[in-house]
């Protein structure tokens, strides 16, 4: 701390500090200092378990019991070879697969029924608009314990247990009001100019919407379908209620066979598999955590 | 804009009208009825009027536990995880170098969620021999027994609630940044302290997110399921039975579909009656400045 401090007369150049001045100063690079220390300290706090896990994962079952520290005495790569082979017939490409199967409809779905529904609520007068959006808003209080039963059955008349249908074909009528809302937020703030020349010139409101506010809203969309991957990947009860065959579990529920089938203390297993069940997010996240970040900020959202 | 808008503006929300009424509307009121009736699933539901909702409160004794220990679990999780949450936003809302990276690290866990390998790397450090107690043991302390101890249990898993405060946070700092600076240098001419600042300019002008935050925090906490299906599995000795674990179990364990709707709809009445509280409450406390938010 002395060291920081006795640098400060210098860097202001010609004009030296009253003392009040350099008091106050020091006092302010005293407090930025505490802040940084209580920020790091409280931040490894928090990531310390996602530290270790990674760690854990590479050692071997007695020195996960025997230590916390992340660093592994003897680094060994065999909680993921047997953790990948799975006690099934299947092995975790097939349930990283499945988890593709539901993702990918999910989020295109999502991203375009969500920008078409936004865009008739931002840009169009209707009669019942008000009513509607009112609701839209009231769904997102709406907890999904109240429709989840006849929902079940309303997909086991349709004989879509055990596939991937109930899961996905909701989204694609823009049924997550969180988006909805979140993008009506952002059309909001772009300026109508742009398409009223394209309506001027000719375009109908389709092209208009395509080819004028679709780009601008792009890291609007991008948020969605993010916010929607993450979701995906982390949801489970959806998958433990709808699908049944192990073949076509996706990782969550994968993960959840493998603690439940595991012999005991098989614990770096359990640990790898948890680390590969984590790394999509992980990785998308820091690929782009600026979408999620102004998705959040713009929205609000659960999680 | 001419007259074919108003179709036009209907056409484009259609797709929300006619998912809202299949996925949403009609399993609503279908949820409703079917919590008057018996349904196991082979044969027609039989209805039995208010049987389920009078053996709830008065023969289950389960129930009362559940929904005594979900009260609990909501109260402890969602005022601690909101603390947690502006506190830290408010330190993070100072301009410091590399404060991005910070905000990064503490979004982090909140970013994989209620993902079911958190609620699988939880279980493994608060177990008996886990990360936490090895800790513990290094700096002299005894270990706790986190789950297996009922008296604990519960409050573990509202410690992995906590830990993801990142988008309560996150919300947060977007709203302290909305905060006018000069009211700040006002304050400070007319001799105020950082926690009156914080008291009286601060928090006021915030109430709106407070507010969003909360219910939105409640909502979600009453839901809570993979935490303890996973880690706990509702146990020991039902300590941490969530009402949305009962629900599973008696629709989709036991097949009892009549059941378990009467039980869903009990949580969606105290859910919506403590969101109407707030909402009436908060014309006492929200603070809205002029419509400058919208």
């Amino acid at each position: 701390m002395e060291t920081v401090t006795n640098l400060e007369p210098m860097r202001k150049g010609d004009r030296t500090l009253s003392p009040q001045e350099l008091q106050i100063q020091r006092a302010q690079r005293r407090g930025a200092i505490i802040r940084y220390v209580v920020l790091t300290l409280f931040g490894l706090l928090m990531l310390y378990p996602l530290i270790w896990l990674v760690g854990a994962s590479f050692k071997t079952n007695e020195e996960i019991f025997s230590s916390a520290a992340f660093w592994p005495k003897e680094p060994t790569i065999q909680g993921y070879i047997d953790g990948w082979q799975t006690s099934t017939p299947y092995t975790f490409a097939r349930f990283f697969l499945n988890s593709l199967y539901i993702v990918i409809p999910k989020m295109i779905g999502t991203a375009i029924s969500s920008v078409i529904v936004a865009y008739g609520f931002a840009r169009f007068e209707f009669p019942g608009k008000k009513i509607l959006f009112g609701i839209l808003i009231a769904t997102l209080l709406l907890p999904d314990v109240v429709t989840r039963i006849p929902q079940y059955l309303l997909f086991r008349e349709l004989g879509w247990l055990d596939t991937y249908l109930p899961l996905f074909v909701p989204q694609w009528f823009a049924l997550e009001a969180f988006f909805v809302f979140m993008l009506i937020q952002f059309m909001r703030s772009i300026p109508r100019d742009m398409e009223e020349a394209a309506r001027v010139d000719g375009a109908n409101t389709f092209q208009v919407l395509w080819f004028v506010v679709v780009p601008m809203l792009m890291p609007a969309i991008i948020s969605v379908c993010l916010f929607q991957f993450m979701w995906t990947m982390n949801d489970f009860l959806g998958p433990l209620i709808y699908i049944s065959s192990v073949e076509n579990y996706p990782v969550s529920l994968a993960l959840k066979l493998s603690i439940d089938t595991t012999e005991a203390f098989n614990w770096n297993q359990i640990l790898a598999m948890t680390v590969l069940a984590l790394a999509p997010s992980l990785v998308v996240f820091f690929i782009a955590q600026k979408y999620f970040i102004e998705g959040i900020s713009t929205g609000g959202v659960k999680g | 804009m001419g007259g074919d808008n108003k179709f036009l503006g209907m056409a484009y929300v259609s797709p929300y009208v006619v998912g809202l009424c299949l996925f949403t509307a009609f399993p609503f009121m279908a949820s409703l009825y079917l919590s008057f009736t018996d349904y196991d699933l082979l044969s027609t539901p039989e209805w039995v009027g208010l049987d389920n909702y009078e053996r709830l409160f008065t023969r289950d004794r389960t129930f009362n536990k559940s929904l005594s220990v979900t009260l609990l679990y909501v109260f402890m999780t969602v005022p601690l995880k909101l603390c947690f949450a502006l506190l830290v936003a408010v330190v993070l809302n100072y301009k410091l170098k590399a404060i991005g990276f910070f905000r990064t690290a503490y979004y982090v866990p909140s970013v994989l969620g209620g993902s079911i390998a958190i609620a699988v790397l939880w279980r493994y450090i608060f177990a008996e021999v886990g990360l936490v107690n090895m800790g513990l043991t290094a700096i002299g302390m005894e270990p706790v027994n986190w789950f297996g101890d009922p008296q604990n249990a519960l409050f573990t898993l509202t410690l992995l609630r906590c830990w993801q405060f990142g988008s309560a946070m996150v919300i947060f700092l977007a709203a302290l940044q909305s905060v006018d600076k000069s009211l700040y240098e006002a304050s400070s001419i007319d001799g105020a302290g950082k926690w009156q600042q914080f008291r009286f300019i601060t928090v006021p002008l915030i109430t709106p997110v407070i507010f969003f935050n909360l219910i939105m925090q409640t909502v979600q906490a009453f839901q809570e399921f993979n935490g303890p299906y996973i880690i706990t599995n509702g146990g020991p000795l039902k300590s941490t039975y969530l009402l949305p674990l009962y629900i599973y179990d008696k629709a989709f364990k036991s097949f009892d579909m009549g059941y378990a709707s009467a039980i869903a709809w009990i949580l969606f009445v105290i859910i919506m009656a403590l969101t109407l509280i707030a909402f009436w409450s908060s014309k006492k406390w929200v603070y809205y400045a002029g419509d400058k938010r919208s």
